[in-house]
């Protein structure tokens, strides 16, 4: 079952880079404006699944050779451990903190530990989606 | 506006109910997402609907809409995306396996 | 510190032992293991000194200490007794099994069980806290049931594993009980508290319930009558085991118990007829039981049974020193308790020599049925003195240690119907039943003895050609056997160092050392308890000899029962039971499920509701707007057509509808986050849906009944009013501030000014985190439900 699908293609190679930079930036944004880890995680993982429904699963593996279920557990464990740090300092569990910082080039920037936590959660969902739907794809 | 919506939601929890109940696999999932949907919005009606503004401090500086519904209810979408996933996969390997996407067929054969 | 490293040192050694093994191999972990109980040997020795001085060891370090739970550690004369027990035996124990276990069977998981069993047994008698007690107690149940399950392919093991388990741990959960009252009563775990509260507690109501509860855990544990039945399924556990657990140290945690808390207890009258009563019809069912065994090891146990029953009654005699109203001398009485003691150490050493005799003959011939035996004397001559030894100690026959213990016994139970403590009447009958089942014991020792070793042999019921067992198997019960030999010549050694000590705890009213520690005589004259040993000789061997004419007693009625048939009954019955129970409700249909709950909710949450006159519904309408309304009538319709749809993709497509139609609301309800969040959640939503369609045929017309549709439509019409009746009445109720006022400082304490995400990574990163767990599970979830699911033609798990 093979389709005329070269307009598909062209487009989903441009879009798909749009999608992807939306995604990192709903995920920065999180901290000030709508976004965050989960909304930017699966932004992320729409991108891929988009690539994987246009192009086949063996193409994209090449392009993006990660084992899908292993960022998911990698990422649970670092929004896991990025609360215990702070009971590490003697604080209660999963306690965030925050500063700002004069950086080179950006200027005054705000750095808070949540970050952590929230790629942890963004790349949970991105694993978990991926492995999801792929799974499924395979089992055809 | 709150009248309104909570009338929905009961529609929508009478729905789901009677979905959840029926001996469909895919009717039972469809009932759970049915009824997330309406305890969502249940949720988010009762913090007040359209009340205040956005809760972003630097969009305005109040009052708010009340943000801690908002936050259970995210969590509480990715949960049901989680559990409508695995109960979708749970329903076609059932379905692979015993021949039926009914539930009695399904228990009968389980028993045998 | 000590103390602590004490019990800690096996747990440890068992956690390094898996490393430990793949590094020295199998031939060497035995020794290994053996080093552990060894170290502990020594360092307790080390200590003898100090706890014979009257010194106490101890440590407390605060485990959960808003529970007032401790890791109390106590060391003194009682748990001193026990502890050498633990690791001579232990010792010894793991010395013979190196030449008993062929290192085919998984040694790795028989030394980390013993081992933990080794450290929960010294946690047992050296705990100064209720609850670290009972927790090592249920470890000791653990460890047991794990032993006793060691060759889990056979069925009796498993058998005798999961009766030996329920029993225990059943008389743990009343320990349990009786330790909380305890508790409730004096305010504290700490042993030592307690029992200096005994004046205050004595006048408790609920002194005596928690009393019986508490010995009902040691009965269970010391197997005593009529929960002894679970001790012979138990020697299915290889011999070690046997000798070990079973007749050398855990079924004496229950005497450690009861000994421990006679300075709270002793005195009370419940105290002594509970313990004296249940301990002799023990000694008595146990010795007469212990005859009529075939098996060599079954008759070991019945044995032990009984013995145990004497020590019991031996405390039980002892503790009416304790009572101030009791007639007669107290230091007489107390004897008994020093009797009990005695008669422990001895007991341990007598039967845990006959154990390893019975594991050498089982070893090398193959069998210990004793109608398959006879004549090997001469073939295996050590093992013969070993057996000798072994047996007439236990038959209370000179000069072995189990002749003082026994004259202790007679003198003690002879005291007891003379003194009369509290005046029952019932006390004469002590020391007759005591001495009818002493002339059983006889009987049964010389089985031991006739039946293996002398008689003719029988070459054609055997497998193999009898030996004698190799040297190293020979060194652990020639250890047991030499002591046996010495605590006859020199038993005051041991009275003096071992056993007093022990009595100042368990009897702290009597603080006069000449009361405590009575001199021990191999020869004190011809009083009553030497003639009553002559007379057990003399009907015994008379019994002995015509035991083929009287052996029809035990198809008389009242001894042909067992427990055992009550304990089966209980069990079929009890599953029986649940199982009729449980099909009532687990019928296996999700509808029935969901009307459970629908209903259940219904009938509670909505009687609550409107029973207690907390509907009020508020009907204002507050402003609306087009968009508003017009999604509201968008999303009605939807649901309400998503019930009459043919097709399953319009289903699917209608869901989309409504969820698109969420994401909306959220707009309008200013919720950014959540109406991005849910338009990319319902787009991939109805992607798995499509995907799973795919796998899944076409949905066909519902074919229930018309009757069960309306029903079904009756409860959800019923569930969909009461969640707008709480959503309305919820509305009107304005009593409570709002708490997401606090969240609105989102930026002073959290540094975003999105609030929503503040609360989610911040305030409650806990749930979130969770919530990534949650998600990551369904994921694994799906994962494992397709990968690995078995191949065509491949057989199910199960195996059907």
């Amino acid at each position: 079952m093979k389709e005329n699908d070269v307009i598909l293609r062209t487009v989903t190679r441009v879009v798909v880079f749009i999608i992807l930079t939306f995604g990192v930036e709903l995920f920065l944004s999180g901290h000030h404006n709508p976004g965050g880890g989960f909304v930017g995680g699966l932004v992320l993982s729409s991108a891929l699944v988009l690539l994987y429904v246009v192009f086949d699963i063996e193409t994209v593996h090449q392009g993006v050779p990660f084992d899908f279920r292993k960022i998911a557990a990698f990422g649970a464990m670092v929004s896991l451990l990025s609360g215990t740090a702070a009971a590490v300092l003697g604080k209660p569990f999963l306690s965030q903190g925050f500063g700002y910082f004069d950086l080179p080039i950006f200027g005054l920037t705000e750095l808070a530990t949540v970050t952590i936590f929230e790629a942890g959660v963004a790349l949970t969902v991105i694993g978990t989606v991926v492995t999801i739907i792929l799974s499924i794809s395979k089992d055809v | 506006m709150e009248f309104h919506m909570t009338i929905l939601v009961g529609i929508l929890v009478t729905v789901a109910v009677y979905l959840l109940l029926s001996r469909n696999m895919v009717r039972i999932i469809l009932g759970t997402a049915i009824l997330s949907h309406a305890v969502h919005l249940l949720l988010i009606t009762m913090g007040g609907a359209g009340e205040g503004k956005v809760p972003l401090l630097r969009e305005s500086d109040g009052p708010y809409a009340d943000a801690l519904p908002q936050a259970l209810i995210l969590t509480a979408i990715v949960i049901s995306f989680a559990t409508t996933a695995l109960l979708l996969v749970l329903a076609y390997r059932t379905y692979e396996e015993s021949g039926s996407d009914n539930m009695n067929t399904i228990r009968r054969i389980d028993r045998e | 510190m000590y103390a602590v490293f004490i019990i800690f040192l096996p747990f440890i050694m068992a956690a390094l032992l898996p490393a430990t093994h793949r590094l020295i191999g199998d031939r060497l972990i035995g020794w290994y293991v053996m080093a552990v109980p060894l170290v502990l040997f020594a360092a307790l020795i080390r200590l003898i000194p100090q706890i014979a001085g009257g010194e106490i060891v101890s440590a407390s370090y605060a485990w959960i200490p808003d529970a007032g739970i401790d890791l109390a550690v106590r060391v003194d004369g009682l748990g001193m007794i026990f502890a050498l027990l633990i690791t001579g035996v232990g010792t010894l124990v793991a010395l013979y099994s190196i030449y008993y276990l062929s290192p085919r069977e998984s040694l790795g998981h028989f030394y980390v069980y013993l081992l933990l069993f080794m450290g929960a047994m010294l946690g047992v008698v050296f705990s100064d806290n209720l609850m670290l007690l009972y927790t090592f107690w249920e470890l000791t149940s653990i460890s047991s049931f794990l032993l006793i399950a060691f060759w889990y392919h056979r069925k009796g093991s498993r058998y005798g594993a999961q009766k030996a388990m329920l029993i225990t741990v059943m008389g743990g959960f009343s320990l349990l009980a009786g330790f909380l009252m305890l508790y409730f009563m004096s305010g504290t775990f700490s042993i030592s508290e307690i029992i200096g509260m005994r004046d205050v507690l004595a006048g408790e109501p609920m002194i005596v319930p928690a009393m019986f509860l508490i010995l009902l855990g040691a009965f269970t544990k010391s197997v005593q009558f009529p929960f002894h039945i679970w001790l012979p399924d138990a020697m299915e556990a290889p011999t070690p085991v046997s000798a070990y657990l079973h007749s050398a140290t855990m079924v004496k945690a229950g005497i450690y118990l009861v000994a421990l808390f006679t300075p709270l207890f002793g005195g009370m009258e419940y105290w002594f007829w509970s313990l004296s009563i249940a301990g002799i019809v023990t000694l008595l069912w146990g010795a007469f039981n212990a005859m009529k065994q075939n098996d060599l090891k079954a008759l070991l146990a019945y044995s032990t049974i009984s013995q145990l029953g004497l020590i019991m009654s031996l405390l039980g005699f002892g503790s009416a020193a304790l009572s101030a109203s009791a007639a007669g001398d107290p230091a007489v009485y107390a004897a008994a308790g020093f009797a009990a003691l005695f008669y422990m150490l001895n007991h341990s050493t007598f039967k845990g020599l006959l154990f390893m005799v019975i594991g050498i003959v089982d070893h090398e011939i193959g069998t210990r049925d004793i109608r398959r035996l006879g004549g090997l004397m001469s073939f295996m001559p050590v093992t013969f003195t070993f057996a000798v030894i072994g047996s007439f100690s236990m038959a209370g026959l000179p000069p072995f240690n189990g002749f003082l213990s026994k004259e202790m016994f007679f003198g003690a139970a002879v005291d007891i119907a003379s003194g009369q403590p509290f005046a029952g009447g019932a006390e004469v009958l002590f020391p007759v039943v005591g001495w009818l089942a002493s002339v059983f014991t006889f009987i049964y020792c010389t089985i031991i003895v006739y039946r293996t070793f002398l008689g003719p042999v029988q070459p054609e019921k055997i497998d193999r050609v009898p030996h004698e067992a190799p040297k190293g198997m020979l060194v652990a019960p020639g250890i047991l056997a030499v002591l046996v030999i010495l605590i006859f010549f020199f038993p005051n050694v041991i009275g003096k160092y071992v056993i007093g000590p022990a009595m100042q705890v368990m009897f702290p009213a009597l603080s006069r050392e000449a009361d405590l520690v009575p001199e021990i005589t191999a020869w004190h004259g011809v009083n009553l308890p030497l003639v009553m040993t002559f007379g057990v000789i003399a009907l015994g061997l008379l019994l002995f000899i015509t035991f083929r004419h009287w052996r029809r007693i035990y198809r008389v009625a009242p001894f042909r029962w067992t427990m055992d048939s009550i304990y089966r009954g209980l069990l079929q019955t009890g599953e029986a039971a649940s199982n009729i129970v449980t099909d009532l409700y687990m019928t296996g249909r999700s509808r029935d499920y969901f009307v459970f709950i629908y209903l259940f909710f219904l009938i509670t949450a909505g009687g609550m509701l409107f029973l207690t006159g907390a509907f009020e519904p508020d009907f204002s309408r507050g402003p609306v707007g087009i968009f508003e309304i017009s999604f509201v009538i968008i999303m009605a319709f939807a649901a309400i057509a998503m019930l009459f749809v043919r097709s399953r993709i319009t289903a699917t497509l209608l869901n989309g509808v409504l969820g698109y139609s969420v994401a909306i609301f959220f707009v309008f309800f200013r919720a950014p986050d959540l109406a991005l969040t849910q338009t990319v959640i319902e787009t991939v939503t109805t992607v798995l849906f499509l995907l799973c369609f795919h796998f899944l045929p076409e949905w066909k017309p519902e074919d229930s009944p018309l009757r069960t549709k309306v029903v079904n439509g009756l409860i959800a019409i019923g569930a969909g009013v009461l969640v707008t009746a709480f959503g309305l009445t919820v509305q009107g109720y304005d009593v409570y501030g709002s708490i997401s006022v606090y969240f609105e400082e989102s930026y002073k304490l959290a540094g975003g000014s999105n609030i929503v995400n503040a609360i989610l990574g911040d305030f409650r990163a806990f749930d979130t985190m969770l919530e990534v767990v949650v998600l990551f599970i369904a994921g694994i979830g799906v994962y494992t439900l397709i990968a690995l699911k078995p191949k065509k033609g491949e057989d199910d798990v199960e195996g059907k």
